[in-house]
């Protein structure tokens, strides 16, 4: 267990050491900058149309909706940065092999590798969304029901993520793990807005479609489910579940399960992978 | 030195390995005992790295049994008592020196402050790079880096040292630190097994030699065995005498075959190849054909 630690640290140290931590922080304080002016500007701009309206949960739904999107993509684009070169790109350049002919196993390589980038980006998503949420809640009287209950789904896609990226470098170069990644995370979104589509004009296919890489891909049904929980009720609240990037749908219990379950199994089937591979 | 002295530290027997598109290893032999430098010989592709490789547990093989201080290689109790230095390793560039070994007393659960502060002071001192204590890799010179790599290796005391290339970067005043380092390891009962293209590096300091070619092990012996016997100069009263190929035992009789024809003998000096001569004639120039 302390050698999962060991390695843990080392990791956290590379990005503290690379700046990774520093360029995050930056960036994220500018984005949250422009959320501010965009939280501002709309609350200037629609406020009496809301009122008279009485649709007040729209815009914070929206708002909320995007800022998941851009929350879980940012913690993606992370996640895969910081596991794409864990073994194989990590190998290639020949940082792996001294670490891995000490008494450390290489499951506890990977574990440690993991626990370090889960870490990293778990944190990252539950902050900035706990922070979306609050600056939004300053300037909007009525958040979504469940706008707080969005968030665990998001921290649990962003972790999906980064078990994915840590199975796929077991076999691919850096670069290479990082393209498949992301093309993945596109690909999945694609198909859940798809499946949006297709389930509100009654196209079965699409929907199946959407299941299927929902099964594939579970970050993605996750996003869905945040989404599905800012979703307000009514007729309105389907232009919430129709985006802004990604059809919301509920996963209850059982996505979290099957998502974890998930999980175990990329760990595992990366161990072997890793425990079979000559260094 | 904690190892049974009678027990050897690597032990091989009828390795095998074959990657996709070339066969490494076919049917290797190898010990190592305590306190024995063993250098490890053989043109590029030979399999010497795969071997090494084999014994860290970092490559899989194919077939035959490699133990390492008693346990299957690879294994948690082998990797426990194993210092290795890679021919292509790399450290974290950002890590200073002393950070790059306080992780490895981290990794073999050796304390870090306290004896572990001594340890790493005398393992720094030991490879000449005191004063580069929280120099950072990324700005040492390749040099340093392979010397830091060799200190990382003798962190944890490892029963034995599996080294690849370790002298290939450095200066001649660095080889000689090198050989002193890897000395001082032998006589603590350190068993060395020391890859190397380097013949003279092997001649000075290992004991025993085994040249590979394409994957088997050509020959193997004491480096005062493999490069003796092979011809004496003897001068006389009526010139030089050279006779090739003969061993030390027929010396004796020569001379005194010269002495009852009635020659004066002045001198009588065995002639020894070298490494050089020995590797050439077993590998020839198969290595610059590859």
């Amino acid at each position: 267990m302390t050698e999962i630690f060991v390695i843990a640290r080392l990791a956290l140290q590379e990005a503290v050491r690379r700046r990774v931590l520093l360029v995050v922080a930056v960036l994220t304080l500018a984005s949250a900058v422009l959320y501010f002016i965009g939280c501002l500007s709309l609350k200037h701009h629609v406020g009496g149309f809301l009122a008279t309206q009485n649709i007040d949960p729209i815009v914070p739904a929206t708002l909320l909706g995007l800022a998941s999107f851009g929350t879980l993509f940012l913690g993606s684009v992370l996640s895969v940065f910081l596991t794409a070169g864990a073994v194989r790109g990590d190998a290639d350049r020949g940082l792996v092999q001294p670490l891995v002919v000490r008494p450390v196993g290489r499951g506890a390589y990977l574990a440690g590798r993991a626990l370090a980038a889960l870490v990293i980006s778990a944190t990252y998503v539950l902050v900035v969304s706990i922070g979306a949420t609050v600056m939004t809640r300053l300037f909007f009287a009525e958040l979504p029901p469940a706008a707080w209950q969005a968030i665990p789904p998001l921290v649990l896609g962003v972790c999906v993520v980064t078990v994915v990226t840590l199975l796929v470098s077991c076999l691919l170069s850096t670069v290479a793990t990082g393209i498949s990644v992301l093309m993945a995370y596109g690909a999945g979104l694609v198909a859940g807005l798809l499946g949006e589509i297709g389930h509100t004009l009654g196209a079965n296919t699409l929907s199946s479609i959407a299941d299927g890489v929902s099964y594939a891909l579970p970050f993605e049904a996750m996003y869905r489910d945040a989404l599905n929980k800012l979703s307000p009720a009514g007729p309105l609240g389907q232009l919430v579940q129709l985006g802004p990037l990604g059809g919301a749908r509920s996963g209850g219990i059982g996505l979290w399960i099957y998502s974890i379950g998930y999980m175990v199994a990329c760990g595992a089937l990366a161990t072997w992978v890793f425990r079979k591979s000559d260094l | 030195m904690t190892a049974n002295a009678t027990e050897l530290v690597v032990q091989a027997t009828g390795l095998t390995k074959a990657y996709k598109r070339s066969v490494a290893l076919r049917g290797v032999d190898i010990e190592v005992a305590p306190g024995e430098v063993v250098g490890l010989l053989g043109p590029n592709g030979a399999g010497k790295s795969t071997l090494t490789k084999v014994l860290t547990g970092l490559v899989r093989p194919d077939g035959g049994t490699a133990r390492v201080v008693g346990a299957p290689a690879g294994s948690i109790t082998a990797r426990t008592r194993v210092g290795y230095l890679a021919e292509l390793f790399r450290f974290p560039g950002w890590a200073s020196a002393d950070e790059v070994l306080i992780l490895h007393q981290r990794l073999v659960g050796r304390p870090v402050t306290g004896e572990g502060v001594a340890e790493r002071e005398q393992l720094l001192a030991e490879v000449g790079l005191t004063h580069a204590a929280d120099t950072r890799v990324e700005t040492m010179s390749k040099g340093m880096q392979q010397r830091l790599g060799l200190a990382q290796a003798l962190i944890g005391d490892p029963a034995v040292l599996l080294l690849d290339e370790p002298t290939s970067a450095l200066d001649p005043a660095g080889r000689h630190t090198v050989r002193e380092v890897l000395s001082r390891a032998r006589d603590r009962g350190i068993g060395v097994l020391l890859n190397t293209h380097l013949l003279g590096e092997v001649e000075l300091l290992a004991d025993r030699v085994v040249l590979i070619d394409a994957g088997q092990v050509v020959t193997a012996g004491s480096v005062s065995d493999l490069t003796a016997g092979h011809g004496v100069t003897i001068e006389t009263d009526d010139g030089t005498v050279e006779r090739a190929g003969v061993t030390r035992d027929e010396v004796p009789g020569i001379v005194a075959e010269l002495v009852a024809s009635g020659r004066e003998i002045y001198a009588v000096v065995p002639r020894r190849s070298t490494l050089e001569d020995l590797y050439l004639s077993l590998v020839g120039d198969r290595e610059t054909q590859r």
